[in-house]
């Protein structure tokens, strides 16, 4: 019982003196000035103003990657106690005082300097010699390209961490596999897997390529499992359900909690509003949620609402109407009805503003106690400015003319008679008998003559209708889509009888009070899908370039330049260490090629211990190469070299062991063995001679006269900037 | 051995009983348990009757079961489907019995031994052979009668047939055009029609047109021929993969019944030709893996070479033929891989396994490939509304095209008065016109364009920068314009220079206003272009129609580009043009020069620039690819996504709107597609168990065990088969179309088959203690054949046409059969 008093508490520290000091330098060369250049640099323009909005706690929509990341950044400046007040517009522009620079680019520092370690850990663990193991972590060291992208406030250092840390992880997991399953560091290793390749994801959707790769590894090592004949049915069982919570349920656990965590901070309404749902405009302070707050929930007979359309493309826009006519002649010749045109207006209005009426009775209030709209219900919509009625009729619309005209009904022309009797179809109903709910209702509008239904179809309107957005009718009923669908977004209940004083009303703000708010799932959903489906404009740039020329570096982007003097920084990465990583690459695919033959024909090369090992290295560093870098050729998006970092990561850890394979494969005598020793030595040379060569492209603390830059541009496609 | 006859003995008795009275009364005699010990008996007698009697391709299966055993236990689990090819070829059969007992285990083989019942009569068998062949005449006459059955119906034009006869009506006339999609299907439907008597007078202007007169039948016809071919084919298909006749009767009533695949099979489309050359394919490559155990013997090169054949049929129809080349691309390499591990072949035997297969599957179908082309290109001579989308070059070949046998300098010249021509499909000449930019965009000047109709104003005449002197001058020597030099652009209607200048252009906001500028040709510095041929050296002279040039400008280093982007009203919809501070190479900033006129220069003929064959493929390629590329659907738009379909989720709307229409509605049978939808799932849940039982070296009885391989390995193939033509599709970036899934759906429809045969005898069999167990399999597969031809028989006014009211109105032909929401008929 009181064990510890019997025997004297012993601690034995094993420390790894390779990993302290490859932690050492690797901190050294991340965080070495860390706070210069005091100047936006790059992408973090992009960044930065993510990291504002989580300081002002303003939401907003970033399609690029899922929030972890930018909350990694928005942690940096948290802790350095950032107010979120500088205005992010312009690359090189100078920080103001209260921007703690250190701070916010201390993470991604960070994150670039632990990388060094675990190429070591990794390697090690691939079963390969401390040396190649030390080879790894000095290679990723002096990386310029690594540095340059660690050091400054970026995404891709925190990726490439994550993606090392699951990958070391789960290879801590399969060796202690061997020796001690279900022990507590077999099931932290394990854990730590899932969490790893959740935080990749996390950081950006690219970390799914390294999630992906794991998971197959892991799938692969647990059908040999299953064939392990020497494992009972049960215990089979229960590896597969360790491995299954903890590699799919938890990553998706994680996942979500940064998406909760992200919806916590983010309280405020800010410019990005505007994409989102009603509903989930309504659940943030401020914007919308001050206008619909207390606004009656059920929409009654005598209601007045507003339409939004909750497809919300090109724009967000309400369903409009005023007084003007369609031509009675459009440009090409077609007729239109000549009747009040009806459109979808992206601005608030006061001619956004309907009334839901019955079409039995002649008043436009609501009754007391009032009588709510249901599902299939036959309604009216009255105009509220000009009391026309929402009509269609089988009159092509001005631009699509495969639909039917939406107009609002004018009796100019005796032979179109009336025919403004909508259906309302809830779409997200529950039962067939809910009733239409302000903002969390998505309903469809219906002809009742003639089943079409009310759509925006998308295209500005000429002058003539002063270009906001075509409404039409559409007779194909082609299933559920958003351009059909609208949501109610203000409403009030009518009281007034007359039309001076149902004008007033429209103008007068909306007020009473209820308060509503989505589910986190809800919400998580839907700011999940409009951000893989936000459409960023897919914007030349200078430095863009092709998943081509990244292998052979082609190309480089010029991160910053100085104001006054040449001193600049280059995303640019050393050449030597690119060249061969690629050659690495190649070297083992042709051997792996070549034994995987040989094997078949039963002659086997390589000692049986060997083999598998040979595989892994090539499965985790190969495989981690091509996942992250073959997807590139199938995206339609702006790339840049950037993209290819962790790719080149993999890489690079494949390289020292293809090196020592070599060496103990197939240099044959010790002399061989020798000579090839050497090689590398001097290879490894001459990588740090390049290293050093472009560090004043990589710190950018150096100004260079212009002979010295054009001697740096050694490729004609690098863009170097010379002052004239 | 064990499996294979167990299953021919059931198959017999399940689906022979029209035929064989007698052998469904000595069946009906067998109690369930001792029916299972004589088929166990089988493998110590190797020829027993039945051995014989389905003499050659079906005795070959009873070694494979045994040998399926012993692979098993190997070192090399067998790939899907290839391990089926390779096990063969080391024809151990002396061993193979006691291996297979081995496998089965002793006790089992005990049983087997000490249950030897008597043998089967004999007199059965002489109806064995005829039977199987009557099965497939009826099964071949059913789909031939459904497909046929009321063919000449609506008599107008249905949906895409407007495309696709129109095309047929191309070739007939022989007048050049542009399609997304490869020549070969639309070449047959011209055929077609040529044969039937069709003049290819019709327009095939919109659907809903009346044929009246003109002759549409004979390419209906050959289409629905080929769709009704595509159920043997399936049939066949199933059989060599199961060797089991209900799964195959299975298939095939799943494949008749399906109103889809009757409905896409009846029109001028290019599905059903798509369709036969892909299961023609799947076929030739099953019937090639089961004569792997005679290599290089007549049939074995007859199968492999057919399957190179269909291969180039299928992708000559459409590029998702490629989906098929996959498949049979990785059976093949799994094929060759367990050749290359056998070490009782040679290396030498290897490589001419290697070589023939190289020849069949690649060289053969690429020659095949290209064959149609050249035919495509030799037919098709005139000029036709197809040339807008070609090179200068390539439009040169087309008679009645005005640069056809033209004749014009070759070499450019300063002062040749020439048309420049983007090298971007679809984007047309530069052009220019005497309106201003409107108030607000950029600077007042004159517009510059792209437009894509020949006329006047696309006339430029090429000038050097600093002189005004006219080139045209008699006196003065001919000066060639050379790669690097610097010019003058003037327009030739309005005498406006080229010019730009760093005003953002109208609609791409980063790059440059491109105007016309200066009075007469005086304008100023800003005028200057450097011409640059691309890939050229310095100095070199500039060819009309085959050189690609940039023209860049020289005072602010940008290129002069299309962005492809329509203007608006004022520019009068034609496209923008702009200059681009991007120097990427992009086809946008790429121009040739078309028409060249200069007096002063010998003019020759146009022949000498033919582009040569192979430059003609390469650009039908790219501008098929760009073409399919430029098929993206519009926003606020209803598109099929791939996931619906699979749920039968939304038909498509083949003809008729209104109640007073006739109308046919794409859509598959629901019982059948929501079958195949229960069948994946079943195949995927049933397929692990059986793979988790194997890994963990589970003893399975020698009966399950020949089923849990054809489980594995046939239902493999066809699962593989499913899931290449069905997931690329959701990668796609272009339009989708409900009508892309059906190849999928053959694959499926045949997993569907196999699935539930192979599920049926396994509940057969562990029901085997109980009376009337023997019947569960036969009376499985026929409520299921029931149940499928009566809800044909439901939805059968989808595919032949409905007339009357739509399905909401109770009178309606299809009232209450409006499952879902979704179909509107």
């Amino acid at each position: 019982m009181l064990g510890f008093l019997q025997r004297p508490v012993v601690v034995t520290a094993d420390i790894n003196l390779n990993v302290v000091a490859l932690t050492a330098v690797g901190l050294l060369s991340r965080l070495w000035q860390l706070a210069y250049p005091r100047a936006v640099v790059f992408d973090e323009v992009y960044y930065g103003q993510y990291v504002s909005f989580y300081m002002k706690r303003i939401f907003f929509l970033d399609g690029s990657g899922p929030p972890f990341g930018h909350m990694l950044l928005a942690l940096g400046g948290y802790l350095g106690g950032f107010d979120g007040n500088f205005l992010w517009n312009r690359i090189g522009a100078e920080y103001s005082t209260n921007v703690p620079v250190w701070s916010l680019r201390l993470l991604p520092a960070l994150a670039g300097a632990l990388s060094v370690p675990m190429a070591y850990q990794i390697v090690w663990e691939l079963g390969f010699s401390h040396c190649a193991a030390v080879g790894a972590a000095l290679l990723i060291l002096i990386e310029n390209a690594l540095i340059t992208q660690s050091r400054l406030m970026l995404l891709e250092s925190a990726l490439i961490f994550f993606n090392l840390l699951a990958v070391l992880s789960y290879l801590k997991f399969s060796n202690s596999q061997k020796h001690g399953p279900f022990s507590p560091s077999w099931w932290f290793w394990l854990i730590l897997t899932g969490v790893a390749c959740s935080c990749a994801v996390g950081v950006k959707y690219m970390g799914v390529f390294t999630y992906l790769l794991v998971l197959g590894v892991a799938a692969v090592h647990a059908w040999h499992l299953i064939g392990d004949q020497t494992l009972s049915n049960v215990r089979v069982l229960c590896h597969l359900l360790a491995r299954a919570v903890a590699l799919l349920v938890i990553p998706v656990l994680v996942y979500l909690l940064f998406f909760y965590v992200h919806l916590l901070l983010l309280c405020r309404s800010g410019p990005h509003d505007q994409i989102m749902s009603s509903a989930f405009q309504a659940s943030l302070e401020g914007g919308l949620a001050r206008i619909t707050q207390g606004q009656p929930l059920e929409v009654a007979y005598g209601s007045q609402v507003t339409l939004k359309n909750v497809f919300g493309q090109p724009v967000p826009c309400w369903l409009h109407s005023h007084q003007s006519t369609y031509p009675v002649i459009y440009e090409n010749g077609r007729g239109s009805s000549h009747q009040q045109q009806v459109t979808c207006y992206p601005f608030k209005d006061v001619n956004n503003w309907w009334i839901v009426k019955d079409p039995g009775r002649h008043q436009l209030v609501v009754n007391n106690p009032p009588r709510p709209v249901r599902h299939g219900d036959i309604v009216q919509l009255v105009h509220g400015m000009t009391t026309r009625l929402l009509n269609t009729h089988d009159v092509a619309a001005p631009l699509s003319p495969h639909s039917q005209e939406v107009s609002c009904y004018i009796d100019y022309n005796v032979s179109m008679p009336a025919q403004n009797l909508w259906r309302l179809d809830i779409v997200n109903r529950e039962s067939d008998t809910d009733v239409w709910k302000t903002i969390l209702s998505e309903v469809r509008f219906v002809h009742v003559n003639t089943s079409a239904i009310l759509k925006l179809s998308g295209a500005p309107l000429p002058d003539w209708g002063f270009r906001q957005l075509e409404v039409v009718g559409e007779q194909l009923s082609r299933g559920y889509h958003g351009s059909a669908v609208w949501s109610v977004e203000e409403h009030r209940y009518g009281r007034s009888q007359e039309q001076k004083e149902r004008e007033l009303e429209l103008h007068s703000p909306t007020q009473t009070d209820v308060s509503r708010n989505l589910s986190f799932m809800a919400r998580f959903s839907e700011l999940q899908w409009r951000m893989l489906t936000v459409r960023s404009d897919d914007s030349e740039h200078k430095y863009s370039s092709t998943p081509l020329d990244w292998v052979t570096l082609d190309t480089n982007i010029a991160y910053w330049l100085h104001p006054r003097t040449s001193a600049q920084i280059h995303l640019l990465g050393n050449i030597v260490i690119w060249a061969s990583a690629s050659l690495a690459t190649l070297v083992y695919a042709l051997l792996f090629t070549w034994y995987l033959f040989r094997r078949q024909r039963r002659a086997c090369d390589l000692p049986e211990d060997c083999w598998p090992r040979w595989v892994l290295a090539g499965a985790l560093c190969a495989g981690g190469w091509a996942v992250n870098y073959v997807p590139f050729f199938m995206m339609e998006k702006t790339l840049f070299l950037y993209h290819y970092l962790p790719a080149l990561t993999f890489q690079i850890l494949l390289l020292p062991v293809v090196l020592e394979h070599v060496s103990d494969h197939l240099c044959r005598s010790q002399l061989q063995r020798s000579l090839f020793g050497a090689l590398v030595v001097a290879w490894f040379a001459s990588a740090c001679h390049v290293s050093n060569t472009l560090r004043p492209l990589t710190y950018g603390d150096r100004s260079l006269s212009p002979s010295e830059l054009k001697a740096l541009r050694w490729k004609d496609s690098w863009d170097i900037l010379i002052r004239k | 051995m064990l499996c294979a006859t167990s299953r021919l003995l059931a198959a017999r008795a399940a689906t022979a009983l029209p035929f064989h009275p007698r052998v469904r009364g000595r069946e009906l005699h067998f109690p369930g348990p001792r029916c299972r010990g004589r088929e166990l008996h089988f493998p110590g007698y190797p020829e027993t009757p039945l051995g014989d009697l389905l003499a050659g391709r079906l005795a070959r299966p009873s070694v494979l079961a045994g040998r399926r055993a012993i692979l098993r236990r190997g070192r090399m689990p067998p790939a899907v489907g290839g391990g089926l090819a390779g096990s063969e070829l080391r024809p151990r059969r002396g061993r193979c019995g006691s291996q297979a007992a081995r496998a089965v285990g002793p006790a089992v083989a005990t049983e087997a031994t000490a249950r030897s019942p008597k043998r089967p009569a004999p007199s059965s068998r002489r109806f064995e052979a005829p039977g199987r062949w009557a099965l497939l005449a009826l099964v071949t006459l059913m789909s031939f009668a459904t497909r046929f059955h009321r063919l000449d119906q609506p008599p107008h034009i249905c949906w895409d047939e407007t495309h696709f006869g129109k095309m047929g009506s191309y070739y007939i006339n022989r007048t050049f055009f542009f399609d997304v999609h490869p020549p070969l299907g639309k070449m047959l439907i011209g055929l077609a029609g040529y044969l039937s008597g069709y003049d290819g007078t019709f327009l095939f202007q919109k659907p809903g047109d009346k044929y009246e007169h003109h002759s549409y039948l004979g390419m209906r016809g050959f289409c629905a021929f080929l769709g009704a071919l595509l159920i043997p084919f399936a049939y066949l298909t199933v059989l060599e993969l199961s060797q089991s006749l209900p799964a195959a009767l299975l298939t095939a009533a799943l494949l008749t019944f399906d109103t889809g695949c009757l409905t896409l099979s009846q029109y001028i489309l290019l599905d059903p030709i798509l369709m036969f050359f892909i299961m023609a394919a799947m076929l030739s490559m099953v019937k090639y893996n089961s004569c792997a155990n005679r290599p290089f013997s007549a049939p074995w090169w007859l199968w492999l070479s057919l399957t190179g054949v269909n291969l180039a049929g299928a992708l000559g129809v459409k590029f998702v033929g490629l989906f098929i080349i996959l498949q049979v691309g990785w059976n093949t390499l799994s094929d060759l891989w367990h050749l290359f591990g056998d070490l009782s072949l040679s290396m030498v035997t290897v490589g001419k396994h290697l070589a023939a297969r190289v020849l069949c599957l690649i060289v053969l179908p690429l020659a095949l490939y290209t064959a149609t082309y050249a035919v495509h290109f030799m037919v098709l001579n005139k000029s036709g509304p197809g040339d807008g989308f070609f090179s200068s070059a390539f439009q040169a070949r087309l008679s009645g095209n005005n640069l056809h046998n033209a004749s014009i300098p070759e070499h450019l010249a300063y002062g040749s008065v020439i048309t420049v021509k983007s090298a971007r499909m679809a984007v047309g000449y530069l052009h220019s016109h005497g309106h201003l930019y409107p108030e607000g965009i950029g600077a007042r000047q004159q517009q510059v364009t792209t437009y894509l109709h020949k006329d006047y104003n696309n006339l430029w005449i090429i000038k050097k920068h600093n002189t005004n002197s006219d080139p045209l001058d008699p006196s003065l020597p001919v000066e060639f314009v050379r790669h690097g030099d610097v010019i003058r652009l003037e327009h030739k209607e309005t005498s406006r220079n080229l010019h730009s200048h760093y005003h953002e252009a109208p609609l791409t906001r980063k790059h440059y206003q491109v105007t016309g500028y200066g009075i007469n040709g005086t304008g100023d510095s800003n005028d200057f272009w450097r011409i640059e041929v691309v890939n050229r050296k310095f100095g070199n002279r500039i060819k009309v129609l085959r050189s690609r040039i940039r023209l860049i400008h020289l005072v602010t280093g940008c290129v002069l580009g299309s962005s492809g982007k329509v203007l608006p009203k004022w520019g009068w919809e034609q496209l923008e043009v702009t200059c681009t501070p991007y120097l990427k190479e992009t086809l946008n900033s790429i121009w040739n020069v078309e028409d060249h006129i200069n007096p002063k220069l010998p003019n020759i003929s146009l022949d000498v620039l033919q582009p040569s064959f192979p430059e003609i493929m390469l650009e039908a390629h790219m501008v098929m690819i760009r073409g399919n590329n430029g098929l993206k659907p519009k926003d606020n738009e209803f598109t099929s996504k791939p996931w619906h379909w699979p749920i039968n989720y939304q038909g498509l709307r083949f003809s008729g709107i209104n109640d007073t229409d006739f109308r046919v509605y794409l859509l598959g049978n629901p019982v059948v597609w929501w079958l195949n939808l229960l069948s994946i799932a079943l195949y995927l849940l049933s397929g692990s168990i059986f793979a988790v039982a194997v890994q963990r070296g589970a003893c399975l009885p020698a009966e399950v065990e020949g089923l849990s391989q054809v489980l594995l390995q046939g239902g493999g193939q066809l699962l593989l088969g499913w899931m290449v033509h069905y997931f690329p599709f959701f990668l796609m970036g272009r339009i989708l179309y409900f009508h892309h899934y059906f190849p999928a759906v053959l694959f499926s429809s045949m997993l569907t088959g196999l699935l539930w045969d192979t599920l049926l005898r396994l509940c057969a069999w562990s029901l085997a203690s109980f009376p009337l167990a023997g019947h569960v399999h036969t009376l499985g597969i026929l409520s299921l054949l029931l149940g499928i031809a009566y809800s044909f028989y439901l939805f059968h006014p989808l595919a032949y046409g409905m007339v009357g009211p739509l399905a909401q109105d109770p009178r309606s032909p299809m009232a209450g059969l409006r499952w879902l929401e979704s179909w509107d008929f």
